[in-house]
């Protein structure tokens, strides 16, 4: 792989990184995997691109954010208020959200922003790797510190052991509101970045967005193996770069693009079974 | 303190299953005194607490906390004037966060949303709090409370109810999942807290010596409702086998 194609395939997984830390608060601090997800990367998108066209860019990546947590909150709305069961709540505002990106994107199902009124933080090749380092520190470090709030220590607490926070003075309904829709927030802006990335907005570009994410947590994991928030952080930022880097060395040997959602979920069962194997294993070698 | 008046829960209400958990229950606990609870399976000592916390609806009746009327109020905003263990270890504590900070979830919330949760105050606090215990969990700050044994994750779940002292302290069985050994140590520490902060505690057990000679009155339910109620000298000359014979089978 040349230099070129590894540095690109960083920026990408800085981005999709953004993503992963999104992820990582429904999926590790609030133990609610969100199928969401697929819906409000493509809302992020949509709502950039079309800022993007009207000269506003930088707005867009803002409007992106706020456009992701409103996604969360109408998860969590119907998770706890009408009561619908987790995965569901996700898929069916997934669902509708299809109909609303199309909105946005005034019935195209996609867009190019190869010309553009003003130009985004991304469209310089100089500068984009490290606009892309400095906006993804600045979130992992916010969210450090948030995870270190009374707040942030309320909203693990309630993933990790709901039971007893419904019995002490929180209220546990806002605490879903508040992870799921700071979990979409991150994904948007995370779709955001690629859109202004790739000058381009699909509005299926969503497909399969879960699970990518969720193979940069789990890549991470593995390669860090401690547990607590830092490393997690750490560790979904690392896995998210590294899965992207593996993904650029798989189109290198030859796999066309449409097939990398098959690779993406294949990889993802692997390692998530591999502790289970190992386990297996472990068992046959003290039988023999 | 604690005042129920003609307390009723009914489970079921309307239905052919229908059920009164607790009938009629009056009882008045001034402050400052520790009350054990008897009762066979079924006899409503549950429900007592539960209504006392709001995590049961009461059917009929009112509840006084502190001459406050709070029958109809929320648990999330009860549970600021009430502590409550439970008897499994593992509900009272979030496995994957460390000592200090679930003991900073009972302690710091109190200073607002956005502040740090644990500062060096807080720490210093923690472990002078918990070496009192005397269990070595003071050098455990840092560990996943998961980590630690049935005993320890209690102890530590019973000083998050009593950092910041609570009004009325609920202990629902919680010795009796633990080994002989760490059950004593648990009562032991109970005591000791509940008698250095002047505590008003409610005790559920279903081990009569323990009923006996821990606390300053005991209650007896059987079928929904208050059937004996010792207090000082007549509580103090009752043996164990006394009480047998105050259950109905």
């Amino acid at each position: 792989m040349s230099t070129g194609v590894i540095i690109r395939a960083v920026e990408l997984g800085l981005i999709f990184s953004v993503l992963s830390l999104g992820e990582y608060i429904t999926v590790k601090v609030m133990d609610s995997p969100d199928l969401t997800v697929d819906g409000s990367f493509v809302t992020g998108g949509c709502t950039a691109a079309m800022l993007t066209l009207a000269g506003y860019p930088n707005l867009g990546l803002a409007a992106a954010f706020a456009a992701g947590l409103l996604c969360g909150c109408v998860t969590a709305f119907l998770q706890t208020k009408m009561k619908i069961q987790g995965l569901l709540a996700g898929i069916l505002t997934m669902t509708g959200l299809y109909s609303i990106n199309l909105r946005i994107m005034q019935g195209a199902p996609n867009v190019s922003l190869h010309a553009v009124p003003k130009a985004t933080i991304l469209a310089n090749p100089a500068t984009v790797l490290y606009v892309l380092i400095a906006i993804v520190a600045v979130i992992v470090a916010l969210m450090y510190v948030f995870f270190k709030t009374n707040l942030g220590l309320m909203l693990r607490a309630a993933g990790d052991n709901e039971e007893m926070i419904r019995s002490s003075s929180v209220n546990v309904d806002a605490m879903k509101f508040l992870g799921f829709a700071l979990s979409n927030g991150l994904v948007a802006l995370s779709g955001a970045l690629l859109v202004q990335f790739q000058k381009f907005a699909d509005v299926t570009g969503g497909t399969g967005m879960l699970v990518l994410g969720l193979a940069g947590i789990i890549i991470g994991e593995a390669i860090f193996r401690r547990s607590g928030i830092g490393f997690g952080l750490a560790a979904s930022v690392t896995g998210a770069i590294l899965y992207r880097l593996l993904y650029t060395f798989a189109l290198q040997l030859g796999f066309p693009a449409t097939d990398m959602n098959l690779v993406s979920a294949v990889l993802v069962a692997i390692t998530i079974s591999i502790p289970h194997l190992q386990k297996l294993k472990k068992k046959r070698g003290s039988h023999a | 303190m604690l005042e129920l008046k003609d307390v009723s829960v009914i489970f079921n209400q309307g239905t052919s299953l229908e059920k009164r958990a607790l009938d009629g229950v009056s009882v008045h606990i001034p402050e400052g005194q520790f009350v054990t609870v008897l009762g066979s399976n079924g006899a409503g000592k549950s429900t007592f607490f539960n209504v006392i916390t709001g995590a049961a609806p009461a059917a009929a009746g009112t509840i006084l906390l502190d001459g406050q009327d709070i029958t109809a109020q929320k648990e999330h905003v009860r549970s600021r004037s009430i502590g409550r263990l439970f008897q499994n270890p593992e509900h009272g504590t979030a496995p994957h966060l460390t000592v200090e900070e679930n003991l900073a979830l009972a302690y710091s919330r109190s200073r607002g949303p956005f502040s740090r949760a644990i500062r060096k105050e807080e720490q210093a606090l923690f472990r002078e709090k918990l070496k009192s215990l005397d269990m070595g969990l003071e050098d455990r700050l840092k560990t996943p409370i998961g980590l630690l044994s049935g005993g320890q994750r209690q102890a530590v779940a019973l000083m998050m109810a009593v950092l910041n002292p609570p009004k009325l302290l609920l202990l629902d069985e919680h010795t009796a999942a633990l080994d002989p050994k760490s059950a004593r140590k648990i009562l032991e520490i109970t005591n000791d807290l509940v008698r250095r902060e002047h505590m008003t505690a409610l005790m559920i057990t279903h081990n009569m010596t323990d009923a006996l000679t821990n606390g300053d009155r005991l209650l007896i339910f059987n079928d929904g409702r208050i059937t004996q109620d010792f207090s000082g000298e007549e509580k103090n000359r009752l043996r164990p086998a006394d009480l047998l014979d105050f259950y109905e089978v």
